[in-house]
């Protein structure tokens, strides 16, 4: 095997699909990248459960593939000098030159190397900053309580044009809808994706305009028992298994009736929750007293120190006073990407809902629907 | 609680006699006279005048008060059942109410607190005074004792006796020195000739294991110990319990009455009637226990960050462990599932008998500061509701009229 190819788009290419390498690896192999040298040079890395694959234009002078550490490479192409490289093997050994320096890898066995997983059949498209964006409104609310492993996943349910993202973590739920284009326009499927690796998919992708989903739910296919999901754009693609389990039936946690409805600017808001936090201890709450006109902020209690502020509101019910974690309520105010929050009430035990404000056209895009704490007494 | 003690001639003067001078004796000692068995004649009067223990009438259980009368027969505080029962065979045994004792203790202490703010409380029954700030107001020393005695008297018709002192220990002496029903002022200038023909179990922190070694040089008294040069002490039992017990044998005792929250923890332990090996025993006291503690925590307004089990082993080997719980919490529901994966993670084997189980909620916050994050699908009325309930039929019907149908088993 011998190719020569720019250090930049090397780079890009290496560290991208590095991303994939296990931190411990269950066998020695999945500790390499495996580079395939022919018309292009393929990438790939894989630990049983995520695969990444990128392919690079490439002067290919003798096709073959070779297995080396993926970590090391990695951190020698970070470091090399805005020079061609040029990566030849003989024997046992990978030769790497970029300008005067060389160095000298030693291969690992590529015929142990496991396969990857084929890349599902495509299913749609979306644009990748929408994909990117909506995935990292609703996995905040995603659970990382391994115990549960479905909550640790983000649901994506498929009806036609219109892909809904749900997580929640028993406290909050976030919902996202958003609309692609489904090769089969009456395409209907939910799969449960783990919410980590599907966020760091969807932001290393953003280099695309647009990413390409592939999918094989469990059961489409008699050989793959556990499904796989697949993202592809830009000369690269992912692949992930899917998460098995039952995923709660969130629609009925959607509170479909309000008793009271607030309207706040989202920035001062946050910036009065992050303030009056500060004296909340580990597990307890900030307080929110809801009247006409405005929003009383408190937190902490007896002989703790305390905190209070004041901020406009608009809000149209009866006077309302329910408390929060705070950090479960700044999450829900910075994800839903609006200048305006506006927060649903029904009582203060029971599920309130963050939105941006609604727009002309219906029901809001994203939602948060965060529970509160009651105090014991 | 403590015994009665024949009254040795001291220049102490008990109530009634000629007042003796209070001046700097700023410090009360405040000592409900037989408190349990009181509350409980108070609420049967049929037993006024008989001899009365508290204390579940069961072999291996401990009296925890028992009645003037039944003290007469030699029946003690934290004397076996059995022998008191032997002792005094008439004797009324009554199973302990905490809860009931903790409501009138709080009633008691409301009023030494409305006679200054620094109470220090030593247990239900007991309490450190410092009066010095209320003298202008309310009187000299003795005077505010007195009427603290007549208003608890008057309040719930039970009997305390005060001592007044210039130190927490010298008073605390004198109060047990004119029980029942009596008030002991020690003026400072009488401190050393009530003190020192006291026998050297009288001063704190004089227990078996001290007094004997005491006995060995020859000290019997209080005075023996003032009089014994300061280096043998230390050098037979210790430099610091050495120079502690000199300077109280001299009467000195700087410690202050420093207030603090009356409960630091909450539990109930049980010794089984014979030692237990089966875990689904073990268990279900577990939850008898984590009932109980529930309740009291409840009961105290408080919420419990951490949750520790005590074993006892038949060889009397004791181990404890502790968990601190996600959210503070008042539920046995969840004190029970701690407890059980804390005896689960024991680590004893399946033929280990039990002597002893015990429930401790520690880490005490006001419920009222305590929060809890509601998670979908939980019920808005869930078993906090449920408890409270039981509490409620508790008040009005008594204990263990509702309870855990585990517990129906055997009882």
């Amino acid at each position: 095997m011998k190719f020569q190819v720019e250090r930049d788009v090397l780079a890009d290419a290496v560290a991208w699909t590095a991303r994939a390498l296990p931190a411990r690896p269950a066998v020695p192999v999945l500790a390499g990248m495996h580079l395939a040298a022919a018309q292009q040079l393929t990438l790939s890395t894989f630990d049983y459960e995520v695969s990444a694959q990128a392919s690079v234009p490439v002067i290919t002078d003798e096709e073959g593939t070779v297995l080396v550490s993926g970590r090391l490479l990695a951190e020698i192409v970070r470091s090399l000098p805005a020079r061609p490289v040029e990566m030849s093997t003989e024997g046992t050994r990978t030769t790497l030159k970029c300008g005067s320096a060389v160095f000298t890898l030693m291969t690992l066995p590529d015929d142990e190397y496991p396969t990857l997983p084929a890349m599902p059949p495509e299913a749609g498209a979306v644009g990748a900053d929408i994909l990117a964006s909506a995935i990292s409104q609703v996995a905040i609310a995603a659970g990382r309580d391994d115990t549960l492993p479905a909550l640790t996943g983000i649901r994506m349910e498929i009806a036609g044009d219109t892909v809904t993202l749900v997580a929640t973590d028993r406290y909050r739920l976030a919902v996202r809808e958003l609309h692609w284009q489904p090769v089969k326009p009456d395409m209907s499927a939910a799969v449960l994706v783990p919410a980590r690796v599907l966020v760091d998919a969807a932001r290393s992708l953003t280099t695309a305009a647009e990413v390409t989903i592939a999918l094989s739910a469990p059961g489409d296919d008699g050989t793959q028992r556990e499904g796989i999901i697949g993202f592809e754009g830009g000369g690269r693609q992912t692949t992930t298994r899917l998460l098995g389990g039952e995923y709660p039936r969130y629609q009925t946690l959607l509170p479909s009736e309000f008793n009271a409805v607030a309207e706040l600017t989202a920035a001062p808001f946050a910036e009065a929750v992050k303030r009056v936090a500060l004296v909340a201890e580990r597990n307890t709450p900030v307080r929110l007293a809801f009247s006409a006109g405005e929003l009383m902020l408190e937190a902490g209690a007896g002989d703790e120190a305390q905190a209070v502020e004041t901020v406009e509101a608009s809000f149209d019910g009866e006077d309302l006073q329910i408390a929060f974690n705070p950090q479960y309520l700044l999450d829900g105010l910075s994800a839903i990407d609006s200048d305006t929050a506006r927060v649903s009430f029904t009582t203060p035990t029971r599920p309130a809902v963050i939105t941006g404000k609604r727009g002309e056209d219906g029901p809001p895009d994203y939602r948060y629907v965060l529970m509160p704490i009651r105090s014991a007494g | 609680m403590t015994d009665p003690m024949t009254d040795p001639m001291t220049g102490a003067a008990r109530s009634g006699d000629q007042p003796a001078d209070d001046t700097a004796c700023h410090i009360l000692h405040v000592d409900m006279d037989a408190f349990y068995a009181s509350v409980e004649i108070r609420e049967r009067p049929d037993l006024a005048g008989k001899p009365v223990i508290v204390g579940s009438p069961s072999g291996r259980s401990v009296v925890l008060s028992a009645s003037y009368e039944a003290r007469r027969f030699g029946v003690r505080s934290a004397m076996p059942a059995s022998r008191a029962r032997r002792l005094c065979p008439q004797a009324v045994f009554i199973p302990p109410r905490h809860a009931v004792y903790s409501a009138v203790s709080r009633q008691v202490m409301a009023v030494f607190r409305s006679v200054t703010p620094l109470v220090e409380p030593l247990a239900l029954d007991e309490a450190f005074l410092d009066v010095s700030g209320a003298e202008r107001r309310l009187g000299s020393p003795a005077w505010i004792g007195a009427a603290i005695r007549r208003q608890v008297e008057a309040e719930q018709g039970m009997t305390c006796s005060v001592g007044v002192a210039p130190s927490k220990f010298v008073a605390k002496i004198a109060s047990v020195h004119c029980k029942p029903d009596g008030l002991l002022v020690v003026p400072r200038d009488g401190v050393l000739g009530f003190l020192h023909p006291l026998p050297t179990s009288a001063l704190w922190g004089v227990g078996e294991r001290t007094g004997e070694i005491l006995a060995r040089l020859g000290l019997r008294t209080v005075g023996d110990i003032a009089h014994a040069p300061v280096a043998t002490l230390q050098h037979n039992l210790g430099a610091a319990v050495g120079s502690h017990l000199a300077a109280l044998a001299w009467g000195r005792d700087p410690r202050a009455v420093t207030p603090h929250a009356p409960d630091k923890s909450i539990g109930a332990e049980e010794t089984f009637a014979t030692d237990i090996s089966d875990p689904d025993v073990v268990r279900r006291e577990l939850l008898r226990l984590s009932e109980r503690t529930a309740r009291s925590l409840r009961e105290a307004g408080c919420v419990a960050r951490t949750v520790t089990v005590k074993l006892r082993l038949a060889n009397f080997t004791t181990m404890t462990r502790s968990r601190t719980l996600a959210e503070p919490s008042d539920l046995a529901r969840k004190i029970y599932a701690t407890a059980c994966a804390l005896y689960a993670g024991s680590g004893l084997d399946r033929q280990a008998r039990l002597r002893l189980v015990g429930v401790r909620a520690t880490g005490l916050v006001p419920a009222s500061a305590a929060a809890t994050q509601l998670a979908f699908g939980d019920r808005p009325a869930g078993w906090r509701e449920a408890e409270q309930a039981m509490d409620r039929i508790a008040e009005r019907f008594g204990n263990g009229k509702v309870r855990p149908a585990e517990l129906w088993r055997n009882m």
